[in-house]
């Protein structure tokens, strides 16, 4: 029980965090309504008639599902800044595990990063996208835990770096490319061998698709919108959220205790 | 009593370092005991104390707190410890109280809420006490980033103590206490030591603060100089001497070699005598003295003297 304790107050510190800093909390929200607006608009006017099914529909869930995992991974660096201020001094002497912790800041950051859902949905009712009410109870929990996919992936860049500053530089290379190599605005089909590859080991790519997966399901443009069954995806992200959970949690710890 | 704490060549070298910052270093602490580690800065005080706390791994060596051993039960250390570290460790983000009640949450002392008021009672009673102690009362709802250097190192007290700790590290605790507050810690943490089942390790450049501990250690450069009680320490290392003199130096000079017993200068004369002698002393002479000067070392001349020889030493 004091384990599900810590992981809900370390989460519940995120949470108020984000709620006593309005800034955050607003350009949270501007930020993917933005994306859609703009760039999704624009995709689907030029391309919607050459792929042959709803553009906007396919960069909309896209753009979902990535500022779901990119959020909450970048979220998650948050935990090198308790170290340089000393703050994870506490969590590192407390009697709880440290998968406690980094589960803990997992679920903070994924509820920081749902609080997003509300101008994406927002967005969505505003652009006309088709979205009925099964879908919408369907897509809400598969999004969150699209968040938790996201924090562990977070977890595994930050554990290599021993500094906020260090991580801001470089989280960019790792996140950027997957929103191109996952196809959250473009299809990934018929692509060159090695873009194939690339595509294939990207994190990001899996969670697309899985959502995509899902909203299509049983629509004649399902073939076309998706490359993996949303099991196979599912099957390789839990593959991946548990290697990045353990592998990172290993080297954080490993890297704060043998300075 | 039992051993409570058990460190035996203990030794940590950084990785970027080139030199050890705790080196071969070995004690004892008994259950119930105040113990004192002195030294100057970089002599391995928080190195040590980061190893026994468990948030940082030796190089090699043992460390047993409670029976455990401080690598491999590391979580069965944790739930009997509670540290005030040198640097605070809180967050601005929130108030006072949500502080305390993010550390107690994660030591078991409290289940999760987010309402102070559903929280048990003996918690917001704790939370009082403490904050009345530490004179912080009418600030617990107020967010950190209204609050001084001095009121956070207040905080990080409370937190400290909030869950009632079988052992107690505390890393230089008083640093930017004013004197008052500094008093009513110390009373506290004296009376707590009194009930006899709170083990206090202290690291401190207050020397006075060391002097009521059941023992002192001092190290400088990774390495233990000196230990014993604080008595022992000033007997054992600082020169315990009188000065006198009388109207009739020469006469008085006679005296003091009839008696056997060191002595410099012409008069006035330093003569090295313990102070449990003084009294023997005295009978014995007939001189009449005109000055007596009893040099009565404090634990901070014992703290200088031997960092001063390690120094010297070092050259």
């Amino acid at each position: 029980m004091r384990t599900f304790n810590a992981i809900f107050i370390i989460a519940y510190r995120d949470v108020l965090k984000l709620f006593r800093d309005k800034r955050r909390l607003f350009s949270g929200l501007i930020f993917p309504i933005a994306s859609i607006a703009i760039l999704g608009s624009s995709l689907d006017a030029n391309l919607s008639q050459t792929v042959g099914f709803n553009f906007l529909v396919f960069v909309y869930l896209g753009v979902m599902v990535q500022n779901m995992f990119s959020s909450t991974a970048s979220g998650i660096a948050w935990l090198i800044e308790d170290r340089q201020n000393d703050f994870s001094q506490s969590f590192f002497v407390a009697p709880i595990s440290r998968y406690a912790i980094i589960f803990g800041k997992i679920l903070g950051e994924s509820i920081v990063s749902y609080t997003q859902i509300l101008g994406l949905l927002a967005i969505g009712y505003i652009l006309n996208i088709p979205l009925d009410l099964n879908k919408l109870l369907l897509l809400l929990p598969i999004l969150f835990l699209i968040c938790f996919f996201g924090g562990a992936f977070g977890v595994l860049i930050m554990a290599n770096f021993m500094d906020k500053r260090s991580i801001d530089q470089v989280f960019p290379f790792f996140i950027f490319p997957q929103f191109f190599l996952s196809g959250v605005f473009t299809p990934m089909k018929n692509l060159p061998d090695y873009l194939t590859v690339l595509s294939r080991i990207t994190p990001l790519f899996y969670a697309v698709d899985f959502v995509r997966g899902i909203y299509f399901y049983g629509k004649p443009e399902y073939s076309e919108v998706v490359i993996y069954s949303p099991l196979t995806n599912l099957i390789v992200m839990t593959v991946m959220f548990f290697a990045f959970i353990i592998i990172g949690t290993y080297i954080f710890v490993k890297s704060e205790k043998e300075r | 009593m039992k051993d409570i704490i058990v460190v035996d060549n203990l030794i940590k070298k950084y990785k970027t370092a080139e030199t050890n910052a705790v080196d071969g270093v070995s004690f004892k602490v008994e259950e119930g005991e105040f113990f004192s580690m002195l030294g100057p800065n970089g002599a391995g005080k928080t190195t040590t104390l980061s190893i026994l706390n468990t948030t940082l791994n030796p190089t090699s060596g043992k460390v047993r707190i409670s029976g455990f051993d401080a690598i491999n039960n590391a979580s069965k250390i944790r739930e009997k410890i509670g540290v005030i570290f040198q640097s605070p460790s809180l967050d601005v983000n929130m108030t006072a109280e949500e502080n305390i009640r993010f550390h107690s949450v994660l030591y078991g002392y409290i289940p999760f809420s987010y309402r102070y008021k559903s929280l048990p009672k003996k918690y917001q009673l704790r939370v009082e006490e403490l904050a009345s102690l530490m004179d912080l009362t009418s600030e617990l709802h107020k967010p950190l980033k209204e609050f001084s250097g001095g009121m956070k190192r207040k905080l990080e007290i409370i937190i400290g103590l909030i869950h009632n700790p079988k052992i107690l590290f505390l890393d230089e605790p008083t640093i930017g206490l004013d004197p008052l507050t500094r008093k009513n810690l110390w009373d506290y943490l004296l009376q707590v030591k009194k009930k006899g089942d709170t083990t206090i390790f202290l690291t401190t450049h207050y020397i006075e603060e060391a002097e009521n501990s059941d023992h002192v250690m001092i190290i400088n450069k990774g390495k233990v100089v000196s230990f014993g009680t604080p008595e022992e320490l000033k007997e054992d290392l600082i020169e315990e001497f009188i000065v006198i003199s009388s109207m009739n130096n020469e006469f008085l000079r006679q005296e003091l070699i009839s008696a056997k017993l060191k002595f410099e200068g012409d008069g006035p004369f330093k003569v090295y005598i313990k102070e449990k002698d003084l009294q023997t002393l005295f009978q014995k002479l007939k001189s009449k003295l005109s000055l007596i000067q009893v040099h009565n070392p404090t634990l901070e001349q014992v703290y200088l003297k031997i960092i001063g020889d390690a120094k010297h030493e070092n050259l």
